[in-house]
């Protein structure tokens, strides 16, 4: 049974689909990322399925189990985490207060997840006295990231988390990625640096005008033609 | 020396009193503002409504303080926080949670919040009448006068029970809050939501609870200024109605949406009342000989006379955002 699959799904905010028939397949060990050009609905298919606006016509399954419209608090209860592209950290709460309103749900996880963040984030220990708003983009990805994980999910929703770093942050933050997917969290993210990211992903899925244009591994997406041309840019 | 005194009781003890009030009342509305971003009008009839309840419950059950060597009144004060916070809770289901289930603009909730004062007034007035009432129902208010050792020190300074009381509440008040808000899971979550509501859902915080905790907090506050205040002086309807402007003057000078913001801007508020009405002629009585005719001569020397006391705290607001657009503490920008 796959982790998380997207069957035929439509949707958008106050009537407007942007999605028009988007189908999605992931495995539990596995990294997707979903690239296409601005609108294409990237960003509405993650919002989607963490149950931030309407699915008017087909199904989510998370292992099976439908999900679509469900609240999100109900979702990280199931084990979906998401960190959304903007606003993704509380910027008065320290980096160790963002990681435990991560595992709100969880209270009795909170030092043995808070450890495993720590490892999995070095940078976060020295500075988890310090208020998130103070930290550096790439820094505060690592908080958004650590807070989502805080919850233990099986599916991690990262929307554009490399968007606005530098290429040395864009390349820690995916590292960071791939070792986080490594320990078992399948990964589904959005992004703008296609072709990095197609390199780490095990799935690839590009939407043009929200529906699916070309769906197969990162690898073989990168060594289609017609892709490089039309999406990556040459 | 004497005049030390004078100077200590009319302002640093009278200062206080008022300062903790506003702080305490203005906490309330600061809370309620980053919690739900809306200015609650109805903040001052919900202290009002607490010291009635203490009227209440002390008028039922007289001498219940006396075991403790305590007021009755103050005996009787968790009773009432818990009775007015559950009017906050219940206020909040009947009259606020369907206009929050629409998505109303914030001015929406400020006018029901009106609404809801005028009703809590009008319901307070229906059973209290409209005069004023002791607090002090079946026990006497103690007033200590400390005399001090100093050689020619005649006037001792004074201060009475309900003061002494409340500076005690009101350091238990602002350590406990500080400690919810910073130690506790809840109080925490309270200032994630307050931070950033989406993603206070998106990490699974149950936000309709932050929202009900954040009115229990906000009604048993309420009914400890409401309380302390009108065992100061008496109780009365219409008492803490005229502390409301004073209270949101005190939560924006301190920093909207900022808790400890709402203390200090209390305080800064309080101080600047009773500095302003302060006749300071008294102090320059040992210079007599030395000061210049006209200032020698003159019995008031108050920056402003008591009836225009309400005018301080707005002077005091427009300076401080001249100043400081966000309050003494970085506030919200709503």
């Amino acid at each position: 049974m796959p982790l998380l699959e997207a069957r035929d799904v439509y949707g958008g905010y106050g009537g407007m689909n942007i999605l028009n028939g988007v189908n999605m397949t992931l495995e539990a060990d596995q990294i997707g990322v979903i690239v296409g050009p601005n609108g294409a609905g990237k960003s509405t298919m993650l919002k989607a399925i963490f149950g931030l606006l309407v699915v008017t016509q087909g199904e989510i399954l998370l292992r099976g189990e439908p999900i679509h419209n469900l609240p999100p608090h109900r979702l990280v209860q199931q084990g979906m985490g998401f960190v959304p592209q903007e606003h993704n950290v509380f910027p008065s709460l320290t980096v160790k207060e963002n990681l435990q309103m991560g595992a709100f749900l969880k209270p009795g996880n909170v030092k043995r997840m808070l450890k495993q963040i720590y490892d999995f984030f070095p940078p976060l220990y020295d500075k988890r006295h310090q208020p998130a708003g103070e930290l550096s983009g790439g820094q505060r990805q690592m908080v958004a990231m650590g807070r989502a994980l805080m919850a233990e999910p099986s599916v991690l929703l990262l929307d554009e988390p490399t968007a606005g770093l530098s290429p040395l942050y864009m390349h820690e933050i995916f590292a960071q990625v791939k070792q986080v997917n490594s320990a078992g969290v399948g990964i589904l993210m959005v992004e703008q640096n296609a072709k990095q990211a197609l390199a780490i992903a095990d799935k690839g899925f590009v939407l043009a005008a929200g529906q699916n244009r070309f769906t197969d591994t990162g690898a073989a997406l990168l060594a289609d033609p017609e892709v490089a041309r039309s999406f990556l840019g040459g | 020396m004497n005049e030390l005194v004078f100077f200590f009781n009319y302002v640093v003890v009278a200062g206080s009193v008022t300062g903790s009030i506003y702080a305490i009342g203005a906490v309330g509305v600061t809370l309620v503002f980053s919690i739900m971003r809306f200015a609650h009008f109805a903040h001052a009839d919900m202290m009002t409504f607490g010291a009635f309840t203490v009227l209440l419950l002390t008028t039922a059950f007289p001498g219940a303080g006396a075991a403790l060597g305590l007021p009755t009144a103050v005996v009787m004060l968790p009773l009432a926080m818990l009775l007015t916070a559950a009017l906050a809770v219940g206020i909040d289901k009947t009259f606020y949670k369907p206009l929050r289930a629409h998505g109303v603009k914030p001015i929406v909730m400020v006018i029901a919040s009106l609404g809801v004062t005028l009703m809590l007034q009008g319901l307070i007035r229906l059973f209290a009448g409209t005069s004023g009432e002791s607090l002090y129902v079946d026990d006497r208010k103690e007033i200590f006068r400390l005399a001090l050792p100093f050689e020619g020190a005649r006037a001792p300074i004074v201060v009475t029970e309900p003061q002494v009381i409340l500076f005690v509440l009101t350091i238990v008040c602002v350590v406990g809050l500080h400690l919810f808000l910073s130690r506790s899971r809840l109080g925490k979550a309270m200032r994630a939501m307050s931070d950033n509501p989406d993603l206070a859902r998106a990490s699974g915080i149950n936000t309709n609870l932050i929202v009900a905790v954040t009115w229990v907090i906000v009604g048993a506050l309420a009914a400890i200024a409401g309380t302390l205040l009108s065992l100061d002086v008496t109780f009365k309807p219409d008492l803490s109605f005229f502390l409301l402007l004073p209270i949101f003057a005190a939560a924006i000078v301190g920093g909207v949406g900022h808790p400890y913001g709402a203390i200090a801007g209390g305080f800064v508020v309080g101080f600047a009342e009773t500095l302003a009405v302060f006749n300071w002629s008294v102090l320059l009585r040992p210079f007599h000989d030395n000061l210049p005719e006209w200032l020698a001569s003159a019995d008031s020397l108050a920056f402003v006379g008591t009836e225009y006391k309400i005018v301080v705290p707005f002077v005091l607001l427009v300076a401080i955002l001249v100043w400081r657009p966000t309050g003494i503490f970085k506030g919200k920008v709503i």
